[in-house]
């Protein structure tokens, strides 16, 4: 045994938090839609009404906290955009 | 078989496999029958069963229970009666590798069937949340809930328990399925240290009520081994005392709760030697 795991916490209280976590999230999930899809959904319509992009070139990224969540949404937007909004004037 | 009966039907599941469901079923079941009570334990682990193996009976398969869905056999032609326990049955389940061959209808009228002829009609649910296991728990009356002090199977306990509140006919009547939980491979010496989730930590998480806690132990292997349940294999061991606890307060009596404490020596613990 490692005699440093003596002085050590136990991981239990880890699990726990981390299940807390998880299982509000997995909870209120089971009764509304899928709320990070339709935001990707909406939001890539939203996008794509004024410029073209490619799909596979967007990133979206999902952190799940206790009190607040962070959606990420990368998209790259070639620089033909200009051009395309010129020749649509 | 007299037909006055009413059987309580119970579900055994969990979402996670190797949690010890089949075990359960096989303890449960038996500790009833122990008491007296008619029981029929049904697997509808389909493809994998291992009921009748938990139960020394293997050998005496002839009929299943998708041989009695779709009319091949009777249901009382199926049954198999425990060669120890008088009053345990056992409804096998299928090897077969069509997952489809089990139908709503007909595990409807095979639980209305076994309703006449028992008290007790404990399901073993597969692993997962596919067909068999939706099934199992299909017109279950009670679910018992079994749950590892581990992170993926408590998760997949809530996501059972889910199931239970939506996908069960009761459920869909608007009724509440009565909901237990059942904590096995309990190692007590590990929670003490914070190693493993508490008793409280599950129950705080899960938030449905306790039936039992199971310690961890050799007696649980030992008894699969030789084909018995571990309250008939040996009925003074630690698990088979808990279960007994389960089975009465299953029935509704008021047991008081036994939390298993660190029973290891100085020198299991010198030597990290598991508990009995």
């Amino acid at each position: 045994m490692n005699p440093f795991n003596l002085f050590r916490r136990g991981s239990a209280p880890i699990a726990r938090e981390r299940l807390q976590i998880l299982l509000a999230h997995e909870r209120s999930a089971r009764s509304q839609p899928d709320l990070l899809g339709v935001l990707r959904e909406e939001i890539l319509a939203l996008i794509s009404r004024h410029v073209r992009f490619n799909p596979d070139k967007v990133q979206i990224k999902m952190d799940r906290g206790k009190s607040v969540s962070t959606l990420a949404v990368d998209i790259e937007i070639p620089n033909t955009v200009s051009v395309m909004q010129q020749r649509a004037i | 078989m007299s037909d006055k009966r009413s059987a309580r039907v119970v579900v055994v599941t969990s979402g996670k496999g190797g949690v010890g469901k089949t075990t359960s079923t096989a303890a449960l079941g038996a500790a009833l029958a122990q008491r007296g009570e008619k029981v029929v334990v049904v697997d509808f682990d389909v493809g994998l069963r291992n009921l009748d193996l938990v139960l020394g009976a293997e050998r005496r398969v002839v009929f299943d229970l998708i041989n009695v869905i779709h009319g091949v056999a009777k249901l009382p032609q199926a049954l198999i009666r425990d060669k120890r326990l008088e009053t345990l049955y056992l409804l096998p389940a299928s090897q077969t590798r069509d997952k489809d061959a089990l139908t709503e209808d007909g595990v409807a009228k095979v639980i209305a069937e076994l309703r006449t002829k028992f008290d007790w009609i404990v399901c073993d649910s597969p692993a997962g949340i596919e067909r068999g296991a939706t099934l199992a728990m299909r017109y279950a009356d009670t679910a018992i809930v079994v749950t590892n002090p581990e992170v993926s199977s408590v998760r997949d306990s809530d996501r059972i328990i889910g199931l239970l509140d939506s996908k069960t006919e009761k459920a869909e009547r608007g009724e509440c399925i009565d909901k237990h939980l059942l904590i096995t491979r309990y190692q007590p010496w590990r929670a003490a240290r914070g190693e493993m989730l508490s008793i409280d930590d599950v129950l705080e998480i899960l938030s449905i009520p306790l039936l039992g806690i199971i310690p961890e132990s050799e007696e649980v292997l030992r008894a699969s081994n030789v084909g018995a349940p571990v309250t008939v294999n040996n009925a003074s061991s630690a698990p088979a005392r808990a279960y007994f606890d389960a089975m009465l307060r299953l029935k509704g009596e008021a047991i008081p709760m036994h939390i298993p404490s660190n029973s290891r020596g100085i020198l299991d613990k010198l030597f990290g030697r598991k508990a009995a």
